[in-house]
């Protein structure tokens, strides 16, 4: 999965993706804020919400707790 | 037989005006599915084979008019029987040795499966290769266009263009594009179905050369 990388964490595309979705905007709003097209974004979305760190309600989609708590842990360093 | 293993999809031909084939395949951009792209236009392309030299001029030329697609709303999305490793591989050489960055997400079809449902494999040409396919598809899914070129000749990214215009301008303005349109040149009215239409025609002030042959500017 592009959203993580191979130790499970996420990559930073998919921490600013999840970022933005923090607030629970439609995912068009997702690409504006990202400037990613939104054929990534939904992908992203669904890897996201795979991996329990979004979910969707009513065509929007936000971080869940546990993404909540990835964004607030720092990224790993390389 | 186990569904896990199974190959090879029925073998289908996609047709202009109809829902494009919705797929799911693993791309240099992650899982990517056509519903993605709704929304945008998308060209789905395929070559034959990475590392090869006509496809990598394509590559290129892809890769130099996608800025001019993105501001006509055009997503690009490659596809060959390649692995995902190889592509990887293959548009980070193009990058190296080119100075090239490929934007668009290459579609890593090593089971055939979206090859075979849009018929882009040609058995007299190569049964392992797909050949040089063009899929125009509107922000609705539906299949708007296709090109078909053979494994030895490299496509017009000029003429891709012009086609994506043509199809904007047909959508936008509810007119024709005659042959060699280019934007900015006059368009066909479409012609009247009826009688009655046809008669209103000849009195309806267009650059009219007969009831069925109407031209105007936008």
């Amino acid at each position: 999965m592009p959203c993580m990388d191979s130790s499970g964490e996420m990559t930073a595309e998919a921490r600013k993706i999840l970022a933005a979705m923090s607030g629970g905007v439609p995912l068009s709003v997702v690409a504006d804020m990202t400037g990613l097209p939104l054929y990534r974004i939904r992908s992203a979305a669904r890897e996201l919400a795979e991996a329990g760190l979004a979910e969707e309600k009513n065509e929007t989609y936000m971080a869940t707790e546990a993404g909540r708590a990835a964004l607030a842990a720092p990224p790993r360093q390389a | 037989m186990d569904s896990t293993t199974q190959e090879t999809a029925t073998p289908s031909f996609p047709r202009l005006g109809q829902p494009a084939p919705a797929f799911e395949a693993q791309t240099t951009h992650g899982t990517l599915r056509l519903a993605d792209f709704k929304g945008s236009w998308l060209i789905l392309f395929s070559h034959p084979a990475d590392f090869t030299p006509v496809c990598t001029t394509e590559f290129v030329a892809f890769a130099e008019i996608a800025p001019e697609l993105k501001k006509r709303g055009v997503e690009l999305c490659g596809l060959s029987i390649d692995s995902n490793f190889s592509h990887i591989a293959w548009i980070r050489n193009i990058e190296e040795k080119f100075g090239v960055k490929i934007p668009f997400p290459v579609i890593a079809d090593l089971n055939k499966e979206v090859a075979t449902l849009y018929g882009m494999i040609m058995p007299g040409e190569s049964k392992t290769e797909a050949s040089r396919c063009v899929f125009v598809i509107d922000p609705k899914g539906v299949l708007r266009a296709m090109i078909y070129y053979p494994l030895t000749t490299g496509r017009n990214m000029q003429e891709i263009l012009r086609l994506i215009d043509a199809l904007q301008t047909t959508d936008k303005h509810g007119v024709a594009t005659p042959a060699n349109w280019k934007p900015g040149e006059k368009v066909i009215i479409p012609a009247p179905a009826t009688a009655e239409a046809a008669e209103e025609r000849m009195k309806a002030g267009f650059e009219t050369k007969d009831w069925y042959f109407s031209k105007k500017s936008l």
